[in-house]
């Protein structure tokens, strides 16, 4: 954790505008993301979470400017992102890959595997046709493909097997840092165990830094060293992933955990089920973005936007949290079990309740 | 691939004599022959006696009823014979063969304009989507396309043949050529592609209207793709992206259509080659019907229906050359 960050997201905002009318104007916008901040060091991976549309894809493709963030800054390697012209950007794209959800759509259909990994070559002027074939067959390799692909169509292979040449295809340009966008969503559960293993023994074997987008809790338990958990556009907690699962302190979270099916009994929780639907991101909720749907909701939530409490390196958005933890004097473990208490006696009686539950935090 | 194309053509043929016995059938039927109303109408006085009528009947094999009619045509069709005209006095294969070449002059350069035209149009469109420059042209083209050929031919003939008369802008209002066959072949063919502009300039703009916006609709379909993305990711630049992943992709509907455009080359000339009085196939058509002239209708149907298949037939092969995922076998 002391060595140099790789990359520093700044507080990033991407809303998208949307308009409306004859003339288009813009008449408000969808704030996909909005304020989030995290880092990660080199070598290591963040995992990203949360439930669809919440903004993690957002996160990871304003990252690599594939959307253009509106607020913020993304520095990598010390450089400044946002700032760069097409000429750094284009030469900063080989250094930060990305991988897609669906194998079905990220490979252009018209083009031979050798076409789609050869043209970032290409591009980037990496080798003579000699080397570029050697760069190629290495990639694939790594993979765990056979050299014969190269000649094939992707519509050729299997999805697992198009996941592998996507994982190749950003390989290829010997990247220092890998954003994968749901890497394994689209994939049967067979399969998706393969890829996981491939992509935690690719980034011991390269030393990659990879962001880890996806909503599959224990997966990314499994391969995250950091757990960054976002709610509608905002990041509402941030831990290393042990600390995090050990000890979650925002409700939301905890929400979230609940969800995951366990095979063992002795370690199955109680489900919390949170009400309501998530709000749109082109109104946001004042104060807290989670209060409408948050057991432990109170006066405060609704009105003061949360900020940042930080303890150990564990950071939560959230006002509750914040006060157990002081209540606490600093033990997280025993502030996340009140917190997971009084979400558990919340979510047992009628949301009307609720209030009243979250009086037992106070007393 | 070989049996392939033996079973294309095989349920071409089929279709062939579907379409032919149908249009033989309501060419038939339709009130009057060409006995009647070629002569009857316009000069009672040449009127047929009876008898007349009877033999002249005979002769032409008009007395039958028309589906022993249409097996004689088919005879002789299968054996080359397309038969002759019967208001021309002409064969019908002679008929087709002057008529071929006026008709692809116009169509086929509009063809190919409208598509040098409509391919840079659509990627600019789609490239530069949402911006006002792009609104105006896609406007434009909308009303373009919503304009009837038959109305902007009149316009055009009132522009450059009345208005524009005595000036260099001048254009002939009707016909192929006002020289005679001896006259030096430059100057000829000037003079043709003089004639040719307006019929050409009408034939064009509804299918680059048209193609235009079909490109631009697809390609904001591929733009969308994922792979899109990935393009972008590995440092494409965004000519390269619109070219080479965005634009590849939107051949196959593009290659449909042209395939589906070929036979509207002759379709559309019907009205146009009216209009300026272009001695082509459509014309010849338009006139065939109004004479009953059945054998040279069946002729010009047969022409039609087959260039129509083959245009298909080519879309189908061509879809192999495009879609990598597309096999024939």
């Amino acid at each position: 954790m002391t060595t140099q960050p790789l990359l520093v997201v700044e507080n990033l905002q991407t809303h998208f505008p949307v308009r409306r009318g004859l003339l288009r104007r813009v008449s408000g916008s969808v704030q996909a993301v909005d304020g989030v901040s995290f880092s990660i060091a080199k070598r290591r991976t963040l995992g990203l979470v949360g439930e669809s549309g919440c903004g993690k894809t957002t996160v990871g493709r304003s990252i690599l400017r594939l959307v253009e963030p509106t607020g913020g800054d993304v520095r990598f390697a010390g450089a400044s992102v946002r700032g760069m012209n097409a000429r750094d950007l284009r030469a900063l794209r080989r250094r930060m890959q990305i991988v897609f959800q669906d194998p079905y759509g990220s490979l252009n259909p018209r083009m031979t595997v050798r076409g789609i990994l050869e043209e970032g070559l290409v591009i980037h002027r990496m080798g003579d046709a000699r080397d570029r074939l050697a760069r190629m067959r290495r990639a694939l390799d790594r993979t765990g493909l056979t050299a014969a692909t190269l000649e094939r169509y992707p519509h050729e292979f299997s999805g697992g097997q198009r996941q592998r040449i996507a994982i190749a295809r950003a390989l290829v340009l010997e990247p220092e840092f890998l954003v994968l966008d749901e890497p394994i969503s689209a994939l049967d559960v067979s399969i998706q165990a393969q890829v996981v293993n491939l992509l935690v023994e690719l980034r011991e074997e390269l030393g990659l830094t990879y962001l880890f987008i996806s909503h599959d809790l224990s997966v990314v338990e499994y391969v995250s060293d950091d757990v960054a958990v976002m709610y509608l556009g905002r990041l509402v907690e941030r831990a290393d992933a042990a600390a995090l699962y050990r000890a979650p302190l925002h409700p939301y979270t905890l929400a979230l955990f609940s969800a995951v099916p366990t095979i063992d009994p002795a370690r199955r929780r109680r489900r919390i089920v949170l009400t309501g639907d998530v709000p749109s991101p082109s109104r946001p909720p004042r104060g807290c973005r989670f209060h409408p749907r948050c057991p432990l909701a109170e006066s405060v939530c609704r009105e003061v936007d949360p900020p940042a409490t930080t303890l150990d390196g564990h950071l939560v958005h959230c006002h509750v949290a914040a006060r157990e933890l002081e209540r606490s004097a600093g033990d997280v473990r025993a502030a996340a079990a009140s917190i997971a208490e009084a979400m558990a006696a919340a979510s047992a009686k009628p949301a009307s309740d609720a209030a009243a539950a979250s009086g037992t935090l106070k007393a | 691939m070989t049996t392939y194309l033996i079973r294309r053509l095989l349920f071409g043929v089929v279709t062939l004599l579907v379409i032919t016995c149908f249009v033989y059938g309501l060419a038939r039927n339709m009130p009057g022959t060409p006995l009647t109303v070629q002569l009857g109408e316009t000069d009672p006085s040449r009127k047929f006696n009876p008898e007349d009528l009877e033999r002249m009947k005979r002769i032409y094999g008009l007395d039958k009823p028309w589906p022993v009619g249409y097996a004689q045509w088919l005879g002789n069709v299968v054996q080359g014979d397309l038969g002759r005209s019967i208001s021309r006095k002409q064969p019908v294969a002679t008929l087709i063969a002057e008529r071929i070449g006026p008709t692809f002059l116009v169509s086929g350069t509009a063809l190919v304009l409208a598509w040098l035209a409509a391919i840079p149009l659509g990627l600019y469109a789609s490239a530069r989507s949402g911006t006002v420059d792009e609104r105006a042209t896609s406007l434009v083209l909308y009303v373009l396309y919503s304009f009837p050929t038959f109305v902007a031919a009149l316009f055009l003939q009132i522009i450059f043949a009345v208005w524009l008369r005595g000036t260099n802008w001048e254009l002939p209002l009707f016909g192929m050529t006002d020289l005679p066959a001896d006259a030096p072949l430059l100057v000829r063919i000037t003079d043709i592609a003089r004639h040719a502009i307006l019929p050409v300039t009408c034939q064009t703009y509804v299918s680059l209207a048209y193609d235009s916006r079909f490109i631009k609709a697809n390609m904001e379909e591929a733009v969308r793709q994922d792979y899109i993305r990935t393009a972008r990711a590995k440092g494409a630049g965004p000519w390269r992206v619109l070219f080479r992943h965005a634009f590849r992709n939107t051949l196959i509907p593009l290659v449909t259509l042209l395939g589906l455009s070929l036979p509207g080359l002759i379709g559309g000339s019907v009205i146009i080659e009216q209009i300026f009085t272009w001695p082509g196939m459509g014309r010849l058509f338009f006139e065939s019907i109004r004479e009953r002239d059945y054998p040279t209708i069946m002729g010009l149907t047969l022409m039609f229906s087959m260039l129509t298949l083959a245009g298909q037939l080519l879309a189908d092969l061509l879809y192999c050359v495009v879609d990598p995922r597309v096999s024939v076998e």
